[in-house]
């Protein structure tokens, strides 16, 4: 293995691959493809896992699914428990009681407020936090709690600890809840749980405000930052979806699909149940994992732009497609964010750090609504069944985007049909195209920029998801990088590392 | 003295395994501090040769999650194997093939034709699937072999422990760690993490030697919290099923289904379910009992939910989904 400055390197060679790439469902792999003048020809970012969920769902009790389809994924089961047990709800067409609905978003709530913090100071804050150029070995929530101090850190994680708790307390496990059924949930709370959650929620919204305070001192202090969040390496015009309320406000849990153009025009608002008039799936050969696109504009390859039916899902996407956040803190740091940043839709993908940061507060506050309403103890959290099964969509927004859930059951209840689109492949087309830039922006005639190649397609990855962002970090600090480059012969003539 | 090197590694499976291990909060800077971590599923590279450079047995413990589903696991499974002196099947998936293995009730073009054709948001006239090799205009691209049957990790490569659980519960993890740092591991092939007894012991719920006529669907009922559910014709895998997790599901008032696999010397989980199912039908007539038994909707989810491919039966070898009910009652005569 040669050694070069970590600055540049020279190559002639005609092919990079990044392979690993933890996600979701596996592990991500990137394939970069050289022309003869040494600059970017094309950039793949294959998924090579799939589970077929779709299928194996298909003969189960149909209330199972809720049991069965958090394992989709360990990092947000309570999105896949909350969407299935919507999509239930539709299939047994029962309208579940107030209490139950808000016990559900109760639990939705704090699930996000744990999850919107563990990416913003494990997984993305460390990029601003400790710094884009730092060591990658301080680059990791070790090195976050050097910089914001030992004090902030115990906040933290003391933070996400009390509202596993809250899951836990509705949904019987803080990993997989298991609480949801067709018409409601299994267990209304006790005024003694309600104290208790009421608590966690004020001192969440008091570590919201924290968490505000740290990207203003830390990173909107430092222009450096800024410029970078809004550099064009990181820029996409793109449609974004999201889930909003009456009101054209952000919503977790409940609402109607709103889509803006790149103009932040809005293009589309309809009901979850009619996403198939929207949304369809492309296949491509190279990986197991499908591309939504907006059916309206049809699948125009892996482009961005007005025409394309290319869109993003997740925290900056829910804030650009929406008109604002339902509660008042949430609401000022919108204004501000997008005042800040020039104005709606915000393109640059590195701000939906800050826009994850905004719907920690949102989180927070509506935890903290939710927990103060007097009908959250009621007893009556069950609406009785009447209905033959039959076909029900349940969409959420998952953190990581939006969460679609598509069941049809025959009439003894058992699923039949099952349809998923998760966050994560929302944004899949997104992903490659940001893979795609950070490569053609950091390798020209064969020069390869080795730090800032890494660190730049990382950047990219973690602005969309953290199940791709673990990839880099954690503890114990290491960031295990690797871009192979070889020659026309498949061999390995170069390794760049950082571990 | 160097410290105990440690590997985590990430198969079939959802991740909460990991979220488990990250999950023990204050407590995981413990686990940083006891081992030195060589591979972390959520934030390593899986190069295939960085693992393989490692020396034999180098690895002094691997808590391996996920079953094995494509042949990238399976390669990974041997590889950690040769690596780790102590390889350990971490969680559901591992252990007893978990929901992944649910998929054995289908095969590989049944999941390709749904996935990539019959779903309704899928647009694909062309009838493109992925394709483990296939050529791009700048060059090739592969993907690893997705397998018609989803296997537990022991039945890949030998196994030293099982830690059961979907995912395991945090004060077993926490336990477990603890047991490998003071060097306080049982005899190899052993179940820890979990208790002996099944999770029937860990539930508060008082049991009346109750009969019953039917069962109920969860939706069709509300229990009383206080009582045995299955007593109340809720179909709960409690007595079919290892202790240890301090029965969370009972607590919100929904049964066990089954994540932390068979109690001790019993082989089959869904067999034994199922025999727990027909010793509590108030009834001797076999006709009586066959009639509240096929009542069940879906016999194979219900009785083998998070263990499929560790069970007898491994995998469907039908078109169709369900095991019959028929058939469940004679294998669970047979056992």
């Amino acid at each position: 293995m040669t050694t070069k400055p970590a600055s540049e390197a020279v190559s002639t060679e005609r092919r990079i691959t990044i392979d690993p790439i933890t996600r979701l469902e596996g592990h991500g792999r990137i394939e970069i493809f050289l022309n003869p003048e040494g600059d970017v020809e094309n950039a793949y970012f294959q998924v090579p896992e799939l589970r077929g969920f779709e299928t194996f769902c298909e003969g189960r009790a149909v209330e199972d699914l809720a049991i069965i389809t958090p394992r989709i994924c360990g990092v947000c089961p309570e999105a896949h428990h909350m969407a299935s047990t919507k999509a239930l709800d539709g299939v047994f067409n029962v309208d579940p009681p107030p209490a139950a609905k808000k016990l559900r978003e109760l639990l939705y709530s704090a699930f996000y407020v744990a999850d919107h913090a563990t990416h913003f100071y494990a997984l993305s804050g460390p990029d601003f936090v400790v710094g884009p150029d730092a060591s990658p070995a301080e680059r990791n929530i070790i090195g976050v709690v050097h910089k914001v101090g030992l004090e902030l850190g115990g906040e933290v994680l003391k933070h996400l600890e009390l509202c596993h708790d809250v899951v836990a307390m509705i949904g019987g496990k803080y990993i997989h809840p298991v609480c949801g059924l067709p018409g409601g949930v299994s267990k209304p709370i006790t005024e003694e749980e309600r104290v208790k959650i009421e608590a966690i929620a004020r001192s969440a919204v008091e570590f919201g405000k924290v968490s505000l305070k740290v990207l203003d001192d830390v990173v909107l202090a430092n222009q450096g930052y800024v410029d970078l969040i809004l550099s064009d390496t990181f820029t996409h015009k793109t449609y974004y979806m999201g889930l909003v309320d009456a009101n054209n406000k952000v919503t977790f849990y409940d609402g109607m699909l709103r889509v803006v153009d790149p103009e932040g025009k809005e293009f589309a608002k309809f009901a979850p149940s009619d996403y198939l008039d929207h949304i369809a799936e492309h296949v491509e050969p190279w990986t197991y994992l499908k591309f939504p696109y907006l059916k309206a504009l049809g699948w125009q390859g892996l482009i961005d732009g007005k025409d394309s039916g290319v869109y993003r899902v997740a925290p900056l996407a829910r804030l650009n497609a929406a008109d604002g956040m339902a509660t008042p803190l949430a609401q000022a740091e919108y204004e501000r964010m997008y005042s800040t940043l020039g104005g709606k839709p915000v393109h640059a993908t590195l701000a939906t750090h800050w826009a994850r940061l905004v719907e920690l507060v949102y989180a927070a506050e509506r935890m903290l609504e939710l927990a103060t309403d007097p009908e959250i103890t009621s007893p009556n959290v069950r609406t009785k069944l009447t209905a033959t099964a039959g076909e029900g969509v349940g969409v959420v927004e998952a953190p990581r985007g939006v969460l679609i859930h598509h069941y049809q059951a025959d009439e003894k209840g058992i699923a039949r049909k099952i349809n998923l689109i998760v966050g994560t492949a929302h944004n899949y087309a997104g992903i490659a195209l940001s893979v795609r830039k950070a490569a053609q922006g950091l390798i020209k005639k064969g020069t390869v920029v080795t730090e800032g190649l890494l660190n730049r397609i990382e950047m990219a990855f973690r602005a969309y998801d953290p199940c791709f962002a673990c990839a880099t970090h954690s503890l114990p600090g290491r960031m295990p990088l690797i871009v192979s480059i070889y020659d026309a012969q498949g061999k390995v003539v170069e390794q760049l590392r950082r571990d | 003295m160097s410290k105990p090197k440690l590997a985590l590694y990430w198969a079939a499976s959802c991740g909460g395994c990991e979220i488990a291990v990250v999950r023990l909060y204050a407590k995981i800077l413990d686990v940083a501090d006891a081992f030195d971590i060589v591979l972390w599923p959520c934030i390593m590279d899986f190069k295939y040769k960085d693992v393989e450079v490692l020396p034999d047995k180098s690895i002094d413990l691997c808590l391996f999650n996920g079953a094995i589903r494509n042949s990238e696991q399976e390669h990974m499974a041997h590889l950690l194997r040769e690596k780790s002196k102590v390889l350990v099947a971490f969680g559901a998936c591992a252990h007893t093939g978990g929901i992944p293995g649910l998929a054995n009730v289908a095969d590989r073009e049944t999941i390709f034709q749904r996935v990539y054709h019959d779903t309704p948001s899928t647009a694909n006239g062309d009838g493109v699937r992925p394709q483990l090799s296939y050529q791009v205009p700048e060059g090739e691209l592969t993907l690893p072999k997705f397998y018609d049957t989803v296997r537990t990790l022991a039945q890949v490569v030998p196994v030293e422990y099982f830690v059961p659980g979907c995912p395991p519960v945090k004060e077993q993890v926490e336990g477990v760690i603890q047991a490998v740092v003071e060097g306080r591991l049982p005899a190899p092939g052993s179940v820890v993490g979990a208790s002996d007894k099944t999770v029937c012991d860990n539930c508060t719920r008082v049991r009346e030697e109750k009969r019953i006529r039917r069962f109920y669907r969860p939706w069709e009922i509300v229990p009383d919290p206080s009582r045995c559910l299955l007593e109340q014709g809720v179909i709960c895998a409690g007595p079919a099923t290892r202790g240890g997790c301090g029965a969370p599901c009972l607590s919100v008032n929904m049964p066990c289904r089954g994540c932390y696999g068979p109690p001790p010397n019993v082989v089959d989980q869904g067999g034994k379910l199922l025999s727990a199912l027909a010793s509590i039908i108030d009834s001797q007539d076999p006709a009586e009992i066959e009639r509240v038994v096929d009542a069940i909707p879906d016999v194979l989810g219900t009785c083998y939910l998070f263990g499929l491919p560790a069970s007898l039966l491994r995998r469907v070898r039908l078109e169709g989904n369900a095991l019959p009910a028929k058939e469940a009652v004679e294998l669970a005569k047979a056992l």
